[in-house]
């Protein structure tokens, strides 16, 4: 019971601290999740994308 | 009908297993006291409706044979698929054929230079494509327009200041705008690929007028452009070979960006929700059992008195 008792009672408990760990997920969530489908786009379209190319004309 | 119903389905349909779910589901119903003329009305709207969709979805579906006209091939583009974005070296391989071919007859008034950076030119580079046309500005402060070189913010120039100077000369046919060329023509960018290459002789019986040539895939057949694209007709920045297969390709591909510029984002968008939303039906998969779950073991019983 310890560790989904401590979650409780620090977080979930209260409405301000849901609040903030509501805020403070999505925000690291958003990051990853568009880090990991930008990855699987650029990877998927390899050498087609202008970032791919674009050295060539700098 | 519930006969009907219980010969053709048997009568597990008509004898729920779940009767208390059944009657409380048939307590929410909105429809339960609507007078008959009501349900018949709505009833036969949404037969016409329907009706009216199915008609024209099976009118556009319907072979099209009625006219001599040659439907364009589907290809298959590098930026064809769920996920695919546009080849960019092949968009900045059609900016070059469109800037030295394509725009001595056609405009391509919505497109700005500044849409090419970071695309298919860098910002110094679209700064040098711009600086090369001289475009009209002011007025200065005698009152007079001036020329001045091409800034990033300008838009591509027209060729013709006009409609009516472009058809006369080119035979009273119009030119049309290619900035969304793609998006508004059947068949898209394999229509122009196909427009692009298709030129042939006309075959016996079809009459040409003056400045008219023959191509399968126009309408009507007669189209007032001269073929345009042949083998070496330009030469390439990047070295790539330049048949006319490839210019008609290249081209077609720059046409489809700048019809449809958000492209890219739009698949990348795609991916994006595909994540997303399997993440939420799942978790709204689980809610619905979790929640459901005390509803459904929940047994009523009815005692009556002795
Ligand atoms: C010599 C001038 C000229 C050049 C160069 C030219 N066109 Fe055209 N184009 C025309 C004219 C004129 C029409 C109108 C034809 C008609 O309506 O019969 C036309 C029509 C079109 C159409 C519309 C066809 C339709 O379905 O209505 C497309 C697409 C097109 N041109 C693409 C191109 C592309 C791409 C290039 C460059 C590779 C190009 N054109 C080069 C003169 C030209």
């Amino acid at each position: 019971m310890g560790f989904s008792n401590t979650i409780y009672n620090s977080i979930f408990k209260r409405t301000s601290t849901m609040a903030l760990a509501i805020v403070a997920s999505a925000f690291f969530f958003e990051r990853t999740f568009d880090l990991a489908t930008e990855t699987f786009f650029d990877k998927y379209n390899e050498g087609k994308l202008w970032k791919h190319i674009k050295d060539k004309y700098e | 009908m519930a006969a009907t119903v219980g010969r053709i389905c048997g009568v597990g349909l008509l004898k729920p297993s779940n009767l208390t779910t059944i009657s409380q589901k048939s307590s929410y119903s909105t429809a339960k006291d609507w007078t008959w003329g009501k349900k018949a009305l709505l009833g036969s709207l949404g037969l016409v409706a329907g009706g009216t969709g199915a008609i024209l979805f099976a009118l556009d579906q319907s072979v099209k044979a009625s006219d001599l006209e040659l439907h364009p091939p589907k290809n298959i583009w590098s930026h064809t698929g769920l996920f695919s974005a546009f080849d960019h070296a092949s968009i900045r391989r059609g900016y070059e054929v469109y800037k030295q071919v394509c725009a001595a007859c056609h405009s391509m008034r919505f497109i700005a230079y500044r849409n090419l950076v970071g695309v298919s030119h860098t910002e110094l580079e679209a700064k040098a494509e711009a600086e090369e046309q001289m475009v009209e500005d002011g007025p200065d402060d005698q009152g007079n327009m001036f020329k001045r070189p091409g800034k990033l913010s300008d838009y591509f120039p027209s060729p013709y200041p006009n409609e009516e100077a472009a058809r006369a000369a080119n035979n009273g046919a119009y030119p049309p705008d290619l900035s969304y060329i793609v998006s508004a023509r059947h068949g898209g960018e394999d229509y122009i690929f196909a427009l692009l290459t298709g030129y042939c002789d006309a075959p016996a019986g079809v009459v040409l007028r003056e400045g008219q040539y023959y191509n399968p895939y126009f309408p009507g057949g007669a189209i007032s452009m001269a073929q345009a694209l042949y083998n070496e007709v330009i030469e390439y920045q990047d070295g790539t070979p330049p048949t006319a297969s490839q210019i008609a390709k290249d081209v077609s591909t720059f046409l489809k960006w700048t019809a449809e510029p958000e492209h890219d984002d739009r698949k990348k968008m795609l991916i994006k929700a595909i994540g997303i939303f399997t993440f939420l039906i799942a978790t709204c998969y689980y809610i619905k059992k979790l929640k459901f779950s005390s509803l459904k073991t929940r047994k009523i019983e009815f005692r009556p008195k002795e």
